[in-house]
């Protein structure tokens, strides 16, 4: 995972609520079997509409998503975060988001940034205002600055540290394997197997 | 002070505490499937890393099946089932493939055999794995990072979510099931309202539902936005496990049900959030928009957007409507349907498909109607008792097992336009297809729907 500590780059709104995974990659998509490509499905029945603001020229390179609320609910699928990601993607700003989604954003290294939905409707506003205006989202001092504003966020201090230094999470819990084996030993002898 | 039942299947499950940190938890079975696994499997692969308990984990083959009888045509579904064969057989993980007596939808297996049980935690590459808390557990859908992390280390870590009870009161009427309830559940408290809590239905409703409606309803949590929901386990759990393949025997039948019995949120117990909901009041239910919670009882008209005071709800709603090609103030029951849908991990079960062989028997239906049992043994069980003689006599399609038109992923799609009403679980944009458009009901309702063309309750009939 590529470390996370500053991001600063333009944004795109979008400004729609209940941005489920279905829409964020069709199902369509997830047929493939690789982790590479699933740029070319993101939103891909909404870019079929010439007025939605990812084909507005405008946002060309934008690298932070400032969505309405709820974004990421339903479908579990990662390849929405690989499509955002891969996409050029590396924050999404939203009032809300999908437990799941979350958590598979931040097992990639894409920064769900969750800002009150006014915080978030500010940006919005300023980048419609000015698309070439630029974002940081400063991971370290748990910041997001705009046009001489700024706003804090929330995040864990064990994901955020993760994040920063880019760590594998498998290799976090393989350090834990002796606690793991100590709990296999106790566990109940009724639990099912599937053999 | 007492716990709840989530509180007390978690900290059952801790392997690893410290401060500042994520518990690590222990994951009791691992349901695997094509569509969410490969790029997990190729991670093992490329840290040279084993599958850690190959015996807690199964995998089916279910999103990508073709539900006529024949190979998959479609060359990438197949190459992705075929990853799934491969990489079962390298990693020593029971595969359950197409044509296969065991295969089916992920969630309907794992209680067909027994697998699922009170008190597990059971995790999948799916959000519906939700549906499996009906038995008393926490089980929660995964991303692709942890389905590898699973398979290597058969642990997650993960925060403890807040817990939420959702009180049902009240008996539900005749006529109105789990989906009915799970529909107005989801329409009162909005598809956030459960974000960052496990669910735990009670109350009276709920006690008398059956296990497959238990199911239903838990299934559905994730639509809520919670991260799972579980119902505390009881005899009518214990009896539909009993006797199953992988369900404990003798003296350890005897030990196993003792603890189940212990798996009850104490009375004195706090959960972090309450919803009361009174099931007596309840009519059979329909979602009118382009997400679960944009959903009203089927006697109701399409909502305006004017109602809305929330600005987002507003929009959201104008969107949803103009979608889904309705003008506000339309009956629901005069809304016209091309296709009906039978089937999922929503509704899939046997309890389902007799429910809309109830209302078809010796009717016929006007509209396509696809009727996909979620198992084999579930087809297998409907024939031993001619439910498929019922469906094809009232001119519907009887199909194999597999998820068919809950997700575009496999042949059976709504064309653009074309408008649905399916026991699924999302309405969302293109979710059948592209451009179709869904109307979430009970199996009662679709059957219903199938005989007059337009959504209907079976009341009305």
């Amino acid at each position: 995972m590529e470390a996370f500590t500053t991001h600063t780059g333009r944004a795109v709104p979008l400004r729609r609520s209940n941005v489920d995974t279905d829409q964020i990659i069709p199902a369509v998509w997830l047929k493939q079997v690789s982790r590479t490509g699933f740029e070319k499905g993101l939103f891909s029945a909404w870019r079929e509409d010439p007025g939605f603001v990812l084909n507005d020229p405008a946002y060309e390179g934008a690298s932070v998503l400032v969505s309405g609320p709820d974004f990421g609910t339903g479908s579990s699928r990662e390849h929405a975060v690989w499509a955002l990601q891969q996409y050029g993607f590396r924050v999404v700003i939203a009032a809300r988001f999908g437990d799941i989604f979350r958590n598979n954003s931040t097992k990639m290294g894409l920064l769900p940034v969750v800002l009150p939905g006014e915080t978030v409707e500010a940006i919005q506003a300023a980048v419609e205002a000015d698309p070439a205006l630029e974002v940081t989202v400063d991971l370290a001092e748990r910041q997001v600055r705009w046009a001489g504003e700024a706003a804090g966020f929330e995040i864990d201090d064990y994901t955020r540290w993760r994040l920063m230094e880019g760590l594998d999470d498998i290799g976090l819990t393989l350090r834990a394997e002796d606690d793991i084996s100590e709990y296999e030993n106790g566990r109940q002898s009724w639990l099912p197997t599937t053999v | 002070m007492g716990r709840t039942l989530a509180e007390k299947v978690w900290e059952q499950h801790v392997v690893r505490r410290a401060e500042g940190e994520p518990d690590l938890l222990y994951i009791d079975l691992h349901l695997v499937h094509e569509v969410t696994s490969p790029q997990a499997f190729d991670g093992l692969r490329m840290a040279g890393r084993p599958v850690r308990r190959p015996e807690l984990t199964i995998a089916t083959e279910d999103h990508n099946v073709p539900t006529v009888l024949g190979p998959i045509s479609d060359p990438v579904s197949r190459t992705q089932v075929e990853t799934l064969r491969k990489n079962c057989a390298e990693f020593g993980i029971r595969l359950h493939p197409m044509g296969d007596a065991g295969q089916g939808v992920v969630h309907i297996i794992g209680p067909q055999f027994g697998l699922t049980q009170p008190g597990m935690t059971i995790v999948c590459g799916d959000s519906h794995t939700s549906t499996h808390g009906a038995f008393g557990g926490i089980a929660f859908g995964i991303g692709t990072s942890e389905v590898e992390h699973v398979l290597a280390t058969q642990t997650l870590p993960a925060y403890r979510p807040k817990t939420m009870a959702i009180e049902v009161a009240g008996e539900l009427p005749v006529g109105v099931t789990a989906k009915d309830l799970i529909l107005a559940i989801i329409a009162k408290i909005g598809t956030g309202g459960g974000q960052g809590h496990i669910v735990e239905y009670r109350g009276e409703a709920v006690r008398k539902l059956s296990m497959e409606g238990r199911m239903t309803v838990c299934n559905m949590s994730i639509e809520a936005g919670a991260r799972a929901g579980m119902i505390a386990p009881d005899e009518t759990t214990f009896a539909y496990l009993k006797g199953r393949p992988h369900a404990p025997e003798g003296e350890e039948w005897d030990r196993a049900v003792e603890y189940w019995k212990s798996l009850r949120t104490d009375d004195d117990a706090v959960f972090d959030t309450v919803v009361e909901i009174d099931a007596s009041t309840l009519t059979p239910f329909v979602t009118w928009g382009t997400n679960p919670g944009q959903g009203v009882p089927l006697g109701a008209v399409v909502p305006s957007p004017e109602e809305f005071d929330d600005p987002v709800a507003r929009s959201a709603a104008e969107r949803a409507l103009a979608y889904m090609g309705l003008s506000a103030g339309t009956p629901l029951r005069e809304v016209a349907v091309d296709t009906v849908f039978v089937g999922s991990c929503t509704n899939g079960r046997i309890e389902d498909l007799r429910a809309a062989a109830e209302i078809l028997r010796g009717r016929t239906v006007v509209t396509r109607t696809l009727i996909v049992p979620g198992s084999m043994q579930v087809k297998k069980a409907a024939e031993a008792e001619g439910l498929d003689d019922v469906f094809r006599a009232a001119g519907a399609e009887w199909r194999e097992a597999g998820c068919s038109m809950c997700l575009g992923m496999n042949p059976d799609t709504l064309a653009p336009g074309e408008r649905s009403a399916s026991t699924s679980n999302r309405n969302f944009e293109g979710r059948q297809g592209k451009g179709g458009r869904t109307h979430l009901v009970s199996p009662a309702v679709a059957a219903a729907t199938a005989v007059t063309g337009r959504l209907t309750a079976p009341a009305d009939l």
